[in-house]
């Protein structure tokens, strides 16, 4: 459902912009009620229609909108038009009309004047209809969505009643219920929720999942009953309708000049669904294209793919063609003039009996040479290269290779006319969080009270998920789904429910901890609070552990199919002191209620709500008995769903549930717990301090209803939490987890895990109520609130007692390493820019293969632009100080493999800068020197960048390197990167849809992007060149022959050919093929493509469309054009042949060598291909025999009856097509033949394996590879002169990939600056000269691992067996080879430890 | 690689998997015949390419040398006339050359005549349109809205018949062979029929329905170059008169170039010339109507056999020969590369 809606409003936003503004006002159809509203300047008044408003609506309810939408372009009536208007906007129309107006002037009429327009008229009827389809299928869309019902409120019938979306009013009451969408713009005025919160999911509008919070206006959220409008009084007044999401505006006015503020939070806008809340009622503000959500797109972009780009100038190259020949004909026609004193026979002379001079006569000619020779301007050009983009678009819509199961999604492409762009990226633009990473936090490992616990199990079964891409084995996952604690249907579709998917919900307890856990009883968790022995201590870390992670969070619990609901009971009065009376059905409160307690809770409602409606605090007092407890009875445990901030604590949460630990409701002030051995816990929640980068953790206060006493638990980064920690001297027990969970901490940091540490305080009362009271003041403080609320917050987490540490992981997406390790192989470099922290950044850069263990880091971190620059030139000295030391041997080896690896063979750093350095870099005077430094870099890492520096960044590669940049992203941050870039790729993941949106492509999967470049790239590249290319040759090549004839005929602008057959020849004969061609050949198959990323580079570097290839193709168009006509000249010379029985051969050897040739160029010949060569020749006969036969007085006058049957029974017509067609193709059948011997293109090798049996072609692949790397590997060795060889063609994947990929991440986890200082004491003195740390900047130059790796290398597993064999023959460079691949796969960890180590120190 | 199937629906739920289908089209593998140029089939390619050539070839220049062939210029050897002809005020005197030619062997075999001309432009483009072919094919066709112009009417408004200026310019000479046998004249028999593509004669060429020729031309006139009108071309013939005049008809089949011949004539193969134009003298008698110093141009007359492939231009054969002597040399040089290349380990093998 949301697709179209989402789709109107991309269509509308179009319209808009073509049509500025002018809208389609539907009139109102509907007369039931009607809003009122009138314009005031900026504002729009808002009033129902009800009672005493109705007067009032009738003045000034036409001027709104309805809610019907028209996204379509064109109606029935205006369609011709303005379909004619909008293409005549193409210069190439233009051209063509141009071209048929001057055929009506009789001076230089060269053809029929109707035949000229047989092209344009074709082309525009292609077109139209396209069009037409196109804005019909709109059309349907908007039906469909216009004829939506919801429930609108009727006055006649005093109740909701079914309406169409279309006849919603502004003003209009609604009532939505859970799961619907809404229709139009409204204010929330009523929901059935208990604290008059609506949950919306914004997935239409902007694709995130996750549920935002709207609220009822206030004034109204206290009413128990449901709203009544015919009682709604007020007017409501907002700002005029605008295009902000994230700005509403406006008051409610009731009818006593109460005025009541309205923002965002109290809109819910069109298009997205009410989720979790049984029924809301809003009133309409604003309708149909007025709603934000229409308003809202930047509209579509249209995008000019670099190979249009050069089509465009080679275009202009034939326009200077066409001119020059046209002169020849002009001036020799004037010539030949000249030469007869007086009118020959022959020429015509005027009306009046004299011929017009020369000179003249010279001048019209060359008009009429321009229409005779028009079709090398190739108008059927662009419409073929449209049509091939479709086809393109198509076959990439329908790789199946794009298809994800878990999302049944598969790409869109959404931009239609750069798909031959894909073929040429130079950069690769980044995202990492949900581009690279599934941005689904998984829990891996946990350590409570110093022991760990590494959930192997859940490892394991992971790891199968994670291989599923590779085989068979996901069968496995989904039994495991079924076999866990959901049903089997029950899972919760992901699309809906945000941060649950299977992999994150479903974790596989340890059996050493469920062991401890179920030790866990109500009697042994009261003897651990009594602190008696040691193995009841640990019972009772665990069981707090354990609260801690369901409780110290702020996740939203849902049951699916019991949303909360408003409870109204007759004893919600009383409920305060029912609590400290009544004990809950499992646990004893047995702590009286204290005042100070009861204050608490006043304050955390004033800080919760903004409404201090102090009746409202009992709701959350009384909500532990019945409602509460009884729907834990209600509902089993698989129907809960959790809805999480972060995916963090949704994983932390559901971790927690594998343990039977299971976080049952969370109510403003008590979260209820099902603890396994303890039965339900309901925990009254004092405080909440929430999260903030600050203090980087997040803190509960709850009252534990076991022991009464008042508990913290708090939950944070594990820099800031261990120096929380108590530090008395005599906890030597406490010391020594602190230790060990360090210790864990460390380790899970390496092993790329987000670690949380958990930790807990128990206060007793008095210190409660004493911090209670500062806390209160700063509360109602008005001046420095939010200071004196932290430092009261801090002033409660200390002397905390650490429960333990948790191990989550940011899975990295599957196949990411190896597709970037492709996409480098194929020469595209690639940056990451993120807004995520340094060590995060860099350990992910590292997981994915975006740097490599070997490579050299640079890192950029100045203060002040001069300090940058000094810092960037010293890194520049010291490359250049390397490379130019590196290049005297490699010389000597020469280039031997046709496929370079990177750029900068032998030498690779990256550069790791930051967003505030970013910010001094990205000015004027240092860009450059930045571009350059970012060229001898093999991968750039931006982190902490804003989104507005992504896209500065992106433009500046783009316009200064001029080159081809993609951006893929997921998030809202990278759409302006994603705009920017030549090529913007939206992955379709978590976050929602606005980058889809601003994309060109969607994928689903990062690894995705793989085949897109590497195979349909290339292959859209390739074609679309070739395709372009042979038009050009086509169209010069025919047009040739009329200017050889003009030649012989006195340049008098005379056609051999039937116009007929000449203009139907492109357009009928010779139009098919080239197109199939262009959508179908395929030069290298898809798996070689994949295999040998180096052939991107033939694309990328568009080898098949350099000048020098469309010169080639232009003169091999002249010769076989010269060898088409003069074959056939001079074998008539002198004959009594007529004119268009000479035309005929002409013609047809033309055909046959354009449609040969082709077949020549054709890489892979289908039945298809087959066909429509076939057919061509096929219909070009019939079409010329049925002509010939019976066009005895067709117009224009001469005509070429009976020629083909006549010719068709002469042996020399055959003998002349035959020789003519040979002679013609012989140079570029020679030439290929020759290409192919001499000096094959890597592509032609690699055509070459596509014929190979499986094996061969494993082998040959291998080789090739092997050749590469060797070359590399051999230049670099001679360049470095070291022993290791780090370059990116490293072998040995296979050894890679039986390792997964998350086991060899090298994370860098541990928050806090350490790094940053750490890393300037690093800086290699022999790389770096020069001391930079004084300036305030560091550049760490960390990493030069090989001597540690090798040391280590013996530890690296078993993996030297899985080396390749390898040829002898290749000494020193084969052997560090086999140690590279040998040791490679085991470097990461190792690298990381080196890495870490280094750090510590 | 793919499992298709493992996608599993969900109950409850009949949307359909948005999953592409897995046939060989939409995912581009469609088996291909892939063009690889290996050394078997190149080779064999530029070797049967170049025999086949070289054998065509030989058989086309055999047949074109067989050919025999007498082109005679006459516009030069009749000044008289021609300078007669230069100026028009005289069109209405006739002048008459004669030419004597030997054959010093008989042309034996069917012999065509053929009237030469050179530099004259038929192919003009203005020149190729001025007809009417509704007007030829007997219509009563409005001329007025062809390309006629300015050969449609006369100022008085009569049409011209034929209309353009193909028809206008139309060869007038009139060539007649005489074969001297012993001091005495023998008129060659030439058949003025059957020489125009049957279907132009049949169906692209129709006089005017009428119960004579003359009628069926009333109220039209000849074109301002003709000396008759188009209903006396041929007084003898019925069914060579009007626009159905068989030297009419090939006239009006505008030639490709600026230098071209048409047939005129054909022997007929009666009495002596049974077998074809016996060797001895000839004179040809021309009454010279048809100006050609105004363009600069000549005038043939040309006696000639015809093969099947053609007349006697050789250029055909030579060219396949060159062709496949070519293609042949190609394919050598070729396999010395291959066999060279052979020894280092290249991609081109097999």
């Amino acid at each position: 459902m949301a697709d179209p809606i989402r789709w109107a409003r991309y269509r509308w936003q179009r319209l808009i912009s073509t049509e500025g503004g002018e809208g389609s006002s539907s009139s109102n159809s509907s007369n039931k009620c009607y809003q009122s509203s009138k314009t005031l300047g900026k504002h729009r008044i808002v009033i129902p229609c009800l009672g005493h408003f109705k007067e009032e609506y009738e003045k000034v309810s036409k001027l709104y909108m309805n809610n019907k939408i028209r996204t379509t372009k064109y109606t029935l009536l205006n369609f011709l038009p303005r379909n004619l208007f909008e293409q005549f906007h193409r210069v190439a129309n233009l051209y063509f009309l141009f071209l048929v107006v001057l055929n009506w002037i009789p001076l230089v009429e060269a053809f029929q004047k109707e035949i000229t327009m047989l092209p344009l008229i074709a082309v525009l009827t292609i077109i139209a209809v396209k069009d037409g389809l196109e804005d019909y299928s709109k059309y349907k869309m908007d039906k469909q969505i216009n004829n939506l019902l919801t429930k609108v409120y009727s006055r006649k019938e005093k109740k909701y009643i079914d309406e169409c979306w279309k006849n919603v009013n502004v003003g209009d009451f609604i009532r939505l219920s859970r799961n619907e969408i809404i229709p139009a713009d409204m204010v929330l005025l009523y929901s059935s929720d208990l604290d008059g919160i609506c949950y919306i999911d914004t997935a239409g509008l902007d694709g995130e999942t996750n549920l935002k919070q709207r609220q009822v206006v206030r004034g109204y959220s206290e009413q128990v009953s449901e709203i009544d409008p015919e009682k709604f009084s007020s007017r409501i007044e907002c700002e005029s309708p605008n295009n902000d999401l994230s700005r509403f505006r406006g008051f409610v006015e009731h009818s006593n000049k109460d005025r009541v503020g309205l923002s965002k939070e109290n809109l819910l806008l069109r298009g997205c669904t009410v989720r979790n809340t049984e029924a809301v009622v809003g009133i309409v503000v604003y309708a149909g294209h007025e709603t934000k959500a229409m308003l809202n797109n930047s509209g579509p972009h249209y995008k000019r793919s670099k190979l249009e780009r050069k089509v465009n100038t080679d275009i202009l190259w034939c326009v200077l063609l066409l001119i020059l020949m046209c002169l020849t004909g002009a001036i020799g026609h004037g010539v030949w003039l000249n030469r007869y004193s007086e009118i020959p026979f022959f020429n015509i002379p005027e009306p009046d009996g004299k011929s017009i001079p020369p000179a003249l006569a010279g001048f019209n000619m060359f008009w009429t040479m321009i229409i005779l020779l028009q079709v090398l301007i190739p108008i059927s050009l662009y419409v073929s290269i449209e049509i091939v983009k479709l086809g393109q678009i198509y076959l990439i819509q329908n790789d199946i290779d794009f298809y994800h199961e878990k999302t049944d999604s598969t790409i869109q492409c959404r931009a239609l006319n750069i798909a031959e762009d894909l073929g040429q990226i130079q950069y690769i633009f980044s995202d990492k969080t949900g581009t690279l990473t599934e941005n689904k936090m998984v829990f891996r490992r946990c350590s409570i009270a110093g022991q760990e616990y590494c959930h192997e199990e859940n490892g394991k079964i992971l790891n199968l998920c994670s291989q599923r891409g590779s085989g068979g084995l996901h069968e496995v996952c989904v039994t495991i789904h079924s076999h866990g604690r959901y049903g089997a249907g029950d899972a919760p579709r992901s699309g809906h429910v945000a941060f649950s998917s299977p992999i994150e919900t479903d974790v596989v307890p340890d059996t050493q901890l469920l062991e401890k856990f179920s030790q866990i009883s109500s009697h042994s968790y009261q003897q651990s609070e009594e602190g008696s022995s040691e193995s009841s201590l640990e019972t009772m870390y665990v069981a707090d552990f354990f609260l801690a992670l369901a409780i110290c969070n702020t996740v939203v619990v849902s049951v699916p199919n019991q949303p909360r609901q408003k409870v109204r009971r007759p004893y919600f009065w009383l409920s305060v002191r029912r609590l400290s009376s009544s004990p809950a059905p499992s646990v004893k409160e047995s702590s009286p209620e204290s005042p100070n307690s009861f204050v608490s809770k006043l304050s955390i409602f004033r800080m919760k709500l903004a409404s201090p409606e102090l009746d409202m605090v009992n709701v959350a007092a009384g909500c532990e008995d019945s409602s509460a407890a009884s729907s834990i009875e209600l509902s089993p445990l698989s129907k809960l769903c959790y809805e999480a901030e972060s995916p963090d604590e949704a994983a932390l949460v559901h971790a927690a549930r594998a343990y039977k630990c299971i976080l049952q409701s969370r109510t403003p002030d008590q979260v209820t717990v099902d603890f396994a051995g303890l039965g339900s816990l309901t925990f009254q929640l004092l405080h909440i301090l929430p999260f903030d980068s600050v203090r980087k953790r997040m803190s509960v206060v709850v009252r534990h209803p076991v022991s009464g006493k008042v508990v913290v638990y708090t939950k944070g980064a594990d820099s800031v939490m261990m120096d929380l920690l108590r530090t008395a001297s005599e906890e030597m027990e406490q010391k020594k987890i602190k230790e060990r969970t360090q210790k864990h901490l460390d380790d899970y940091a390496r092993r790329g895990l987000r670690t949380l540490c958990m930790a807990k305080k128990v206060m007793s009362d008095a210190e409660y109520a004493e911090w209670l009271n500062h806390h209160f003041l700063a509360e109602t403080s008005i001046d420095n609130r939010e200071e004196l609320l932290l430092e009261s917050a801090i002033k409660l987490e200390t002397q905390l007692t650490l429960l333990g540490a948790t191990g989550i992981e940011d899975r990295l997406q599957e196949g990411v390493p190896d597709t970037i390790q492709a996409l480098r192989k194929a020469g595209i470099k690639i940056w990451m820019l993120t807004g995520d922290k340094r060590e995060t950044a860099v350990n992910i850069a590292y997981a994915c293969k975006l740097l490599e263990p070997d490579d050299r880091i640079f890192t950029l971190k100045s203060q002040s632009r001069d300090a940058c620059a000094l810092v960037m030139s010293k890194i520049l000295e010291g490359i250049q100080k390397n490379t130019s030391a590196e290049k005297k041997p490699s010389q000597k080896l020469g280039n031997v493999s046709a496929s370079p690896s990177t750029q900068a063979p032998g030498f690779s750093a990256g550069l790791v800068i930051d967003g505030r350095t970013l910010e001094h870099v990205l000015h004027d005077s240092l860009q450059n020197m930045f571009l350059e430094l970012t060229e001898k870099c093999r991968a750039v890492i931006c982190c902490q960048a804003t989104p507005l520096q992504k896209s500065v960044l992106v433009r500046l590669v783009r316009s200064k390197l001029k080159a081809m940049t993609l951006a893929i992203g997921d998030g809202a941050n990278d759409v302006s990167m994603i705009q920017v870039a030549d090529t913007g790729v939206g992955i379709s993941g978590q976050e929602g849809m606005q980058a889809v949106m601003a994309s060109d492509f969607a994928i689903s999967q990062f690894r995705h992007l793989r085949k897109l470049l590497l195979v349909h790239g290339h292959w859209c590249n390739t074609r679309l060149t070739n395709m372009v290319l042979y038009f050009f040759y086509k169209n010069v090549a025919y047009v040739n022959l009329l200017f050889w004839y003009q030649f012989f005929c006195g340049f008098s602008g005379t056609s051999m050919t039937d116009y007929w057959i000449l203009i139907l020849f492109n357009l009928l004969f010779t139009s098919v093929p080239p197109i199939i061609y262009g959508v179908l050949d395929k030069d290298v198959s898809a798996e070689i493509l994949l295999q040998l990323p180096q052939l991107y580079m033939m694309s990328q570097k568009s080898v098949a469309y350099l000048p020098s290839a469309f010169w080639i193709t232009l003169l091999d168009a002249f010769y076989q054009s010269l060898v088409c006509f003069f074959v056939p000249y001079f074998t008539y010379y002198g004959s009594d042949i007529d004119i268009f029985s000479f035309g005929n051969p002409i013609n047809t050897a033309a055909l046959f060598i354009i449609l040969f040739h082709l077949l020549i160029e054709c890489k892979s010949v289908t039945w298809i291909h087959a066909a429509v060569v076939a057919g061509s020749i096929l219909l070009y006969f019939v079409f010329a025999l049925a002509f010939g036969a019976t066009c005895k007085t067709h117009s224009p006058p001469p005509n070429p009856y009976w020629v083909m049957e006549k010719h068709m029974m002469d042996p020399v017509f055959y003998l002349v097509c035959l020789l003519t067609t040979c002679v013609a193709l012989l140079p570029r059948y020679l030439l290929r033949v020759l290409q192919g011997t001499l000096c094959p293109s890597p592509v032609l090798r690699a055509k070459h394996l596509d014929r190979l049996t499986p094996g061969e072609q494993r082998e040959a692949v291998k080789r090739w590879r092997d050749d590469c790397a060797v070359n590399c590997r051999a230049e670099f060795q001679a360049a470095s002169g070291s022993p290791r060889s780090p370059t990116g063609a490293v072998p040995g994947e296979e050894s890679v990939a039986s390792v997964p990929p998350t086991s060899k991440t090298p994370f860098q986890a541990r928050s806090g600056t350490g790094l940053a200082e750490d890393a300037a004491s690093l800086a290699d003195a022999q790389d770096e000269p020069g001391d930079t740390n004084g300036l305030n900047s560091e550049t760490a130059a960390s990493l030069n691992p090989s001597k540690e790796t090798n040391l280590e290398a013996s530890g690296g597993d078993a993996t030297c067996a899985a080396a390749p064999a390898r040829p002898s023959g290749e000494d020193s460079a084969a052997a560090a080879r086999a140690h590279g691949a040998g040791v490679n796969p085991a470097l990461p960890e190792e690298d990381a430890f080196v890495y870490f180590t280094k750090l510590e120190c | 690689m793919k499992n298709k199937t493992s996608f599993p629906p969900q109950e409850g739920e009949a949307r359909p998997s948005r999953c592409p289908d897995n046939s060989a089209f939409k995912q581009q593998k469609l088996p291909a015949w892939k063009p690889q140029l290996t050394i078997a089939t190149v080779l064999s390619s530029f070797f049967l390419t170049g025999a086949f050539c070289l054998l065509v070839g030989v058989c086309l220049i055999l047949s074109a040398n067989s050919v025999r062939e007498i082109q005679i210029d006459y516009s030069d050897k009749c000044s008289e006339c021609s300078k007669l002809r230069e100026n028009s005020s005289n069109w209405n005197k006739e002048c008459h050359c004669s030419i004597n030619f030997a054959l010093k062997e008989g042309i034996l075999g069917d012999v065509f005549m053929y009237y030469g001309l050179q530099n004259f432009y038929q192919n003009h483009r203005r020149y190729v349109i001025s007809r009417s072919d509704a007007q030829l094919l007997g219509r009563n066709a409005n001329i007025q809205k062809s390309y006629c112009a300015p050969f449609t009417t006369y100022r008085n408004g009569t049409p011209m018949a034929p209309c353009g200026a193909i028809a206008n310019s139309m060869f007038n000479d009139t060539i007649d062979l005489f074969y001297n046998l012993n001091s005495s004249v023998i008129q060659v028999p030439l058949l003025k029929t059957g020489n125009s593509w049957w279907t132009d004669k049949n169906v692209k060429f129709r006089n005017p329905e009428s119960y004579n020729l003359s009628s069926a031309f009333a109220g039209t006139a000849r074109p301002p170059y003709w000396q008759k009108p188009v209903y006396l071309l041929d007084e003898e013939d019925e069914r060579n008169n009007g626009y159905i005049n068989d030297d009419f008809i090939i006239w009006m089949r505008v030639s490709a170039f600026a230098t071209f011949r048409n047939l005129y004539r054909r022997v007929k193969r009666i009495r002596q010339f049974a077998d074809g134009l016996p060797a001895g003298n000839y004179t040809f008698r021309i009454s010279y109507n048809f100006p050609v110093t105004k363009f600069k141009g000549r005038k043939h007359v040309i006696l000639s056999t015809v093969v099947w492939s053609g007349g006697s231009n050789p250029f055909l054969g030579i060219a396949y020969v060159v062709t496949g002597t070519a293609a042949t040399l190609a394919g050598f040089v070729i396999t010395a590369i291959h066999l060279k290349l052979r020894k280092k380990k290249t991609y081109f093998q097999k």
